[in-house]
């Protein structure tokens, strides 16, 4: 059964990967013809925007995420009062589609009735924010609510790395008079190198998955301004009828993520192979 | 029963550390947490007071303000008779949809992957970390470099924008993932059971109905939970392979609130998030640990 | 002058109480342990000594200063974990100096230290190794180590052989006391292993609930064990014990049970008995003799061999006395098989009589 699965899986990838290179419109063409469609791809102005986009949502969100979610683990590891309760709230997000998170993000970020309004009650009767219809900054409302989604979910893995840092190692560094910021910094970061690796890999992957917020939140405006590549490829392959542009894109995005996973899997298979000797 | 004879000096510190509650470190701590949590309830609180106003009451304030006037009548419209861009008969056949779609899915997808997470976990045949490697690989791989093969199978069988056909696709996609799980909590369970079972002469299907499956319950929570959220909150599969009449909650969802034309209903939006939103939350809120196991088993594959 | 001393100290845990007004004070380069079963509330009371964790009541004074709110840096005590707790990525080098660089202690003084623990400990050859590639031993030699860099005066061991083998544990043992008698430090120390305890100890401090039983040496703890869950708890195989009540016959002592009767001419007792009061007589297997001749022992009694233990260095004998078990140490050479009626003999002086509360009479 599973090898039907994985037929399929490794199958179909490679269809697309093939078709990628024929010269197919609304239906697949057998006419090859090479790597025109990369071309065509590499030099179109829109995949250009959904690449620098996709960079941008990228680094903020790997940047952020780890950051604000390893600094949220360690407050919540800290035995306080309703752990509990924070960790529920962070993490509830997580459990809501990308199209219920764009959509709400899309009415607080309302120009008119959104946070803007709120700011304009508060006193500053003259701040606009018009992020949505902002060619420059319109990603940027996607990163937000990526954010927003996903740092919930970092949190809880760097929390569970956290309790696996063995408590005599806390013992003995508050003996030898180690300042609680330079344990985390010099030991227990170190000591959390998997986790963080693993965290890594899976937001890169999921980075480069992202359709269905974008869809939500800006529908790719304004004008294609916050385009992604996952967005592009199901806009050619369905609705522009360009099959062989959308499945040179998607083996773009293939790539992608492979070049993330084998080096990983690589370190994790020696790694594993290291600790059964 | 003796103890040593002291000369206690009664002077000086005694008992616990006197720690004062509201010291520097303890505000900043609460505090900046405090602060944080305020801003992830923001986008919920808003979800709510918003679906609880009038229209004219939701251009006249702000998305913070709370509502002078409770009413359920977006709510109403929401379920009854918003227009999703096919018919306007509200969220209601999108909700059933999604739930035609979840319970096979996730109930195939599961039985079928426990049975191979069980048989994986003592096959250690050569190639069997290569094998998983694939199956992680399937886990992360984008779905699009597989989303047109798919439509021409689907077609050819028939099954495009079908119930069965996003039922397949769906658990097509979910195996990776949970056979990987399965085998992985398989692999942990002694082997001093499994070889006492084998000893009283049970043959390894009797084994797995009658001893493995009771046991192991948590983990098959984890399971329906990682694909109760999952697929629940699935968009891009649904509105490829479902068919317009399939649709699932998500696209429909998607739809009332970004193609409709003229006068945008705020509050009607926001209750239809809601009603979308309420499945995973509920399974959230009630699963608690057990979802934050689920996506760190999910997460730490391999 | 005092190293450390404890004066009513209690933790509580909620309102589970682990410490229950503990008073001890360990001397100047003494080696003392605390031993005792899991629960006794022994490496709680290191812990509170370490200023690990917070007090409920009472005062910790080390080196006749009160260390009771101090952190544990402030209290001049370095401490040895049973999981070692190295600092794995770092190499032994860096363990050894990484607190001594954050506290500020000049490079040469830093490098002077390290040196010497490493040729106390003889761990040169490993400086520039990570934890990951060290044996047991040499971790826990490392930890040690990082312990000796701090140069204080007191040092407190969390059974830091406990994760060992055994052939690892019976040498490192040795290197402790070596190391202590080398260096003269004050060191606490706490296992369950009574056989680490009489090797090592000084004194032993034996705890059972958050109490200490006794304080005293190997010596007194094993002769004279204070109470019958020191008596039982200490001693490998354990002591012998036979229920009945004491008999006075004209001044003269003797123990009946069972229509046995021991007469306990020569036992020292600590305070005063009472004919007819419940006891109970503890025997180490070990004091009683198989003997023949009977001469320079003063009691002798017959009894049957019901089971032979033979156990390489001697052999175990497994009688009945008034219907209790008895165990009798013997030779390894001894032709003893099961049935045979032998004499047994032992002094009353090593004997052990103790009263209905447990209490030694």
């Amino acid at each position: 059964m599973i090898l039907v699965a994985l037929v399929g899986f490794v199958g179909c990838s490679a269809w697309s990967i093939f078709y990628s290179f024929t010269a197919s419109k609304a239906l697949p063409k057998e006419r090859f013809v090479g790597f025109k469609q990369y071309d065509r791809l590499f030099n179109s102005s829109r995949w250009q925007v959904s690449v620098e986009n996709i960079a941008v949502y990228g680094v903020c969100s790997l940047i952020f995420s780890i950051s604000i979610g390893f600094l949220l683990a360690v407050a919540l590891d800290k035995k306080i009062r309703f752990e509990n309760t924070f960790r529920t709230i962070f993490l509830y997000p997580f459990a809501l589609s990308f199209i219920v998170t764009g959509l709400v993000w899309q009415w607080l970020l309302n120009a008119d009735f959104g946070v803007a309004q709120v700011v304009r009650d508060i006193g500053f009767s003259n701040f606009e924010m018009n992020i949505l219809s902002n060619r420059d900054y319109a990603i940027y409302a996607i990163v937000i609510a990526g954010l927003w989604q996903g740092t919930g979910f970092v949190m809880a893995l760097m929390l569970a790395g956290l309790r696996s840092v063995d408590q005599d190692i806390w013992n003995a560094s508050r003996i030898d008079g180690i300042p609680s910021w330079q344990t985390y910094l010099f030991i227990v970061i170190p000591m959390m190198k998997p986790v963080f690796i693993t965290t890594l890999v899976i937001i890169a992957s999921g980075i480069v998955k992202v359709f269905d917020l974008v869809v939500a939140l800006t529908a790719g405006g304004p004008g294609g301004a916050s385009e992604l590549p996952a967005k592009y490829v199901y806009d050619y392959m369905f609705m522009r009828g360009n099959l062989g542009q959308a499945l040179a894109a998607s083996t773009v995005m293939l790539s992608t993520v492979l070049i993330i996973l084998i080096p990983w899997a690589y370190l994790e298979f020696s790694r594993k192979r290291e600790n059964s000797k | 029963m003796s103890d040593q004879q002291v000369s206690v000096q009664n002077i000086g510190p005694n008992g616990p550390k006197p720690s004062r509650v509201i010291s520097l470190g303890n505000v900043l701590l609460y505090g900046s947490l405090g602060i944080t949590a305020l801003i992830w309830l923001l986008p919920l609180y808003v979800m709510i007071v918003t679906s609880l106003k009038g229209l004219p009451e939701v251009r006249l304030g702000n998305v913070l303000s709370l509502p002078i006037e409770v009413t359920f009548e977006p709510w109403v419209k929401a379920w009854d008779s918003a227009c999703t861009g096919l018919n306007c008969e509200g969220l209601k056949m999108g909700f059933w949809n999604s739930v035609q779609i979840l319970v096979p899915s996730t109930v195939i997808s599961i039985a079928i992957s426990s049975m191979n997470g069980y048989l994986l976990s003592f096959w250690k045949f050569k190639g069997s970390e290569i094998l998983f490697t694939i199956l992680l690989f399937g886990a992360f791989i984008p779905y699009q470099v597989m989303l047109y093969p798919l439509v021409i199978i689907l077609r050819e069988l028939g099954l495009f924008s079908s119930l069965s056909g996003i039922v397949l696709i769906h658990t097509m996609f979910g195996m990776p993932i949970l056979t990987l799980l399965f085998r992985n909590y398989f692999s942990s369970v002694p082997e001093e059971l499994f070889k006492a079972a084998r000893v009283d002469g049970a043959g390894y299907w009797r084994i797995y109905f009658e001893i493995m499956l009771p046991m192991s319950l948590p983990i098959f929570v984890v399971a329906i939970i990682l694909q109760v959220t999952g697929i629940w909150n699935d968009f891009l599969l649904g509105v490829i392979y479902a068919g317009t009449i399939n649709f699932p909650m998500t696209v429909q969802l998607n739809n009332i609130v970004n193609s409709t034309q003229g006068v945008k209903e705020y509050n009607v939006n926001m209750a239809a998030t809601l009603l979308t939103a309420a499945l995973p939350l509920a399974v959230y809120f009630i699963s608690g640990k057990l979802f934050v196991r689920g996506i760190a088993a999910g997460a730490v594959k391999g | 002058m005092s190293s450390v001393v404890i004066s009513d100290l209690s933790l509580n845990f909620g309102t589970v109480e682990i410490l229950k007004s503990l008073n001890l004070t360990v001397d100047e380069g003494e080696f003392v342990v605390l031993l005792g079963p899991s629960g006794c509330g022994k490496s709680t009371l290191l812990n509170c000594i370490a200023g690990l964790l917070d007090v409920t009541k009472g005062q910790i004074f080390i080196n006749d200063k009160n260390v009771t709110w101090e952190e544990p840096k402030d209290r001049g005590i370095g401490m040895v974990f049973q999981s070692y707790a190295l600092y794995p990525q770092m190499n032994v080098e860096k363990n050894l100096s990484f607190g001594l660089r954050v506290a500020g202690v000049p490079k040469n003084e830093i490098r002077k230290r390290v040196d010497r623990a490493a040729e106390i400990l003889q761990i040169e050859p490993l400086l520039k190794r990570k934890p990951v590639a060290l044996s047991g031993g040499q971790r826990q030699r490392v930890a040690i180590g990082r312990a000796l860099v701090r140069d204080v005066d007191v040092y407190l061991f969390d059974e830091p052989l406990s994760n060992l083998d055994a052939k690892l544990r019976t040498d490192l043992r040795v290197e402790l006391k070596r190391l202590h008698q080398r260096l003269g430090n004050t060191m606490i120390y706490v296992t369950h292993d009574q056989i680490e305890a009489l090797t090592l100890a000084d004194r032993i401090a034996v705890m059972k609930d958050g109490l200490i039983q006794q304080f005293d040496t190997p010596h007194g703890i094993y002769h004279k064990p204070v109470n019958r869950f020191v008596a039982d708890f200490i001693g490998s195989p354990g002591m012998n014990f036979l229920s009945g009540a004491l008999k006075n016959n004209d001044g003269q002592w003797s123990f009946i049970a069972e229509g046995v009767e021991i007469h306990l001419n020569g036992y020292e007792f600590s305070r005063t008995a009472q004919a007819g009061q419940s006891i109970e007589l503890g025997l180490r297997p070990e004091h009683i003799q198989l003997d023949n001749a009977g001469r320079r022992q003063t009691i002798n009694m017959q009894v049957e061999v019901e089971h032979v233990e033979p156990m390489g260095a001697d052999i175990m004998l497994w009688t009945k006395i008034a219907e209790h078990n008895l165990t009798v140490r013997t030779d390894s050479e001894s032709k003893v098989i099961v049935g045979d009626r032998v004499t047994i003999s032992f002094n009353p002086k090593r004997a052990s009589l103790f009263d209905e509360g447990g209490c030694r009479l």
